[in-house]
């Protein structure tokens, strides 16, 4: 259907909105991309006051470290076709393989082998191939782009940063799976019940939403550090100490994040009719049955998005975690501050910087995957409330 | 829903809240009128150090803490008012200052610097958040369908990512002779170091917060833009709103309980704003409420955590969220008793 020449925009307007949504997505997107190409590029390069020289990285190249044009067009088609079969192949596979109702499972399953793969092949098979090929190119062989993964094997390796990615996953997985046990129970007796207490308890809870944490951190650090003596009479000799322990952290974030998953989950299970638990009560199940059978087999989607902002909560955070574990428990975004802490030479801060966009990967592929998720999530809280 | 089978499917959130919410909130209450100290003791210790014809002995009395049977340092509890308090506030700086005739002193001390900068960062970000937010809601719903999703999934990338790891990377684009700092210097012809002073840091942080949280603001407002009812945009063109008209008086009014709800998360979260701080490093020139209370939680050489500083700092963050929140409460017990 053409636009009504009366709703018809100015030439003007197009060309301004236009620019100024190009500007937005540079400004959005553009610190985060040159961290991406900056953590591939030797200290002197990195800091370069000269854009160019931070893309091309002379003094990385210099250094013998660099793609040649094979390369780099080798490397963009594998990445193509591996994000080409993510997207179309990947599903069909796990669609046809996984058994009926383990559906999840298959994805769990078929995204490890998929990752897997990609990494033997591409970290793996192809730098053997590439070099045979370079070596028999001539001028399509040579180094023109200067690239290094050195920050990242020192990051990784060297400083055992896999031990807090491993403490992160920890925390995470925890995180999300007590926050939505809990929460999906709390939200869908909240969004049933008409009772004036359940309008206390909200109310209570959004108040409980705006507490600054550190408020919460200076109640529980005493008693955490203190937790052993406490314990002792309940407990005897086995009393923990739970400052430190992973397990403390996860209940704290859990609660912390309590408020804000039930106000959530709440909304999303207001959108699901109610005759749908009557029509399961008539036939006989109890409120309990009817909430398992019934009512989450179609709350898929509202746990889904819930799980993502709790786990944005957990893997973002830094000031429980930084105050309430201790160095062999650290978590990654903690871990990093290490860095700039001893920010004395120029090779540390590329390291800090390597390790930042080994933190930034995977929210990137978050987005990626769940970016209707999140839409919907950010909007269940506003657009009705 | 009977009474009991609510209480079975509310209670085990109802206790993690009341159990790492509620009680941590009591118990600070408590320190902050509390102040837990090493014991000391005076012991008078007799040095000798070889000499001729005799030792040179000198007695001297020091003070030392006291170990209990396992060998940890002895600490007691006790009441101390509003010490604490007064400690934070500093209050006799404030009435110096203001008796010399120069309140610029009272910034000095880390508790108003910290007040002063949460309250111009929350409130110098706040329109421009809901601005930039409103501006690219319009632009993106005016723009080709095909592009759309591409445009929302780049603007959620500031929204997604680790605070303190959007801040940094603000932060190396200007670090040193960054590209940034490069560009600049080139462009006003001068020398600049954004890290040296604190206005500067202070508008890079700026920066941050409404590059962090403009998406969320878009993001909800392009949802209800999408609700604008069609009817009224017609009529007003046929009772010849110009575009600008038809913005003022149809759009904004429909989008106006979203620009509140945005309003409201953004004061209360931009009030917490504590990342900034650790991202951008800016501790030695501008800090905020959060950070005052996680820099006096964080041991400090000797070791020792000022709990209850920190305490009466977080209670003091409190009751300005308790401010932000009541009219939003009032709002709320209004809706409902009308409902």
């Amino acid at each position: 259907m053409a636009t009504p020449k009366a709703l018809r925009q100015p030439l003007s307007l197009q060309i301004g909105s236009a620019g100024f949504l190009a500007i937005w997505c540079l400004l959005a997107a553009f610190p985060i991309i040159w961290i991406g190409v900056m953590s591939f590029k030797s200290p002197v390069d990195a800091f370069a006051a000269n854009p160019f020289d931070v893309v091309f990285g002379p003094e990385t190249l210099a250094r013998g470290n660099g793609l040649s044009l094979i390369d780099i067009v080798v490397g963009l088609v594998v990445l193509w076709i591996t994000a080409k079969s993510a997207m179309g192949w990947l599903p069909r596979m796990v669609a046809r393989y996984s058994p009926g109702g383990l559906i999840a499972v298959g994805w769990i399953i078929g995204a490890l082998a998929f990752g897997i793969a990609f990494v033997l092949v591409f970290f793996g098979l192809l730098p053997i191939l590439l070099d045979a090929l370079n070596a028999i190119t001539g001028p399509l062989g040579q180094p023109i782009l200067g690239l290094t993964t050195e920050h990242y094997q020192t990051v990784w390796v060297e400083n055992a940063f896999y031990r807090n990615f491993i403490n992160s996953m920890i925390v995470t997985a925890g995180v999300v799976a007590i926050s939505l046990t809990v929460g999906t129970l709390a939200g869908y007796g909240l969004a049933r019940s008409g009772s004036s207490l359940a309008f206390w308890i909200l109310i209570i809870a959004l108040v409980f939403r705006a507490l600054p944490h550190s408020v919460l951190v200076a109640g529980y650090l005493p008693v955490f550090i203190n937790s052993a003596e406490i314990l002792s009479p309940i407990l005897g000799d086995n009393a923990p100490t739970l400052y430190g322990q992973p397990l403390a952290v996860i209940a704290v974030l859990v609660s912390i994040n309590q408020p804000f998953t039930i106000w959530m989950l709440r909304s999303f299970f207001q959108n699901i009719p109610a005759e749908l638990d009557e029509a399961a009560r008539v036939d006989g199940c109890t409120h309990f049955q009817a909430f398992r059978w019934v009512i989450m087999p179609v709350m898929w989607p509202g746990v889904i998005t819930t799980g993502l902002f709790s786990f944005l909560l957990a893997y973002n955070d830094f000031l429980v975690t930084s105050l309430l574990l201790d160095a062999q428990n650290q978590t990654m975004v903690p871990a990093i501050a290490g860095y700039f802490n001893r920010e004395t030479t120029t090779t540390d801060q590329v390291e800090a910087v390597a390790a930042a966009v080994s933190i930034t990967a995977p929210l990137f592929l978050l987005v990626m995957v769940f970016q209707r998720q999140i839409v919907s999530g950010l909007t269940a809280g506003a657009v009705k409330g | 829903m009977k009474f009991k089978t609510f209480a079975a499917f509310v209670g085990p959130s109802i206790f993690l809240m009341l159990l790492f919410i509620a009680a941590p909130l009591a118990s600070v209450f408590v320190q902050s009128f509390q102040s837990t100290q090493p014991v000391l003791e005076r012991v008078e210790v007799e040095t000798c150090t070889p000499g001729f014809p005799t030792q040179t002995c000198t007695t001297e009395v020091k003070t030392r803490p006291l170990l209990d049977a396992s060998g940890k340092i002895q600490t007691t509890t006790e009441w101390v008012g509003l010490e604490s308090y007064a400690n934070v506030l500093q209050l006799d700086r404030v009435g110096q200052a203001l008796a010399d005739g120069a309140p610029g002193r009272i910034l000095t001390i880390d508790f108003w610097k910290a007040l002063r900068f949460t309250l111009t960062l929350t409130l110098v970000t706040l329109p421009l958040v809901i601005g930039l937010g409103l501006a690219l809601a319009l632009a993106v719903n005016n723009a080709t369908k095909r592009l759309r999703g591409q445009i929302i999934f780049v603007s959620l990338l500031p929204f997604i990512i680790t605070p303190v790891i959007g801040a940094l990377s603000i932060r190396w684009l200007f670090i040193g002779d960054g590209i940034m700092t490069a560009a600049l210097e080139g462009w006003l012809d001068r020398d600049i170091s954004m890290f040296a002073q604190g206005w500067t840091i202070e508008l890079l942080m700026n920066f941050y917060r409404v590059w962090h949280v403009a998406p969320f603001a878009f993001v909800i407002l392009y949802a209800g833009l999408q609700t604008v009812n069609q009817d009224t945009l017609e009529s007003a063109i046929i009772d010849g709103a110009s575009r600008f008209e038809r913005l003022r008086y149809v759009i904004v009014p429909h989008l106006m309980p979203l620009i509140v709800f945005i309003a409201l998360i953004h004061l209360m979260d931009c009030y917490r704003a504590f990342e900034e701080v650790v991202g951008f490093s800016s501790q030695a020139h501008r800090i905020t409420l959060q950070w005052l209370t996680f820099d006096l939680l964080t041991p400090d050489d000797s070791g020792n955590r000022s709990i209850s500083r920190a305490s009466a700092s977080a209670m003091l963050t409190m009751i300005g969220i308790v401010i932000l929140l009541v009219p939003l409460l009032r709002r709320t017990w209004r809706d409902h008793r009308g409902a």
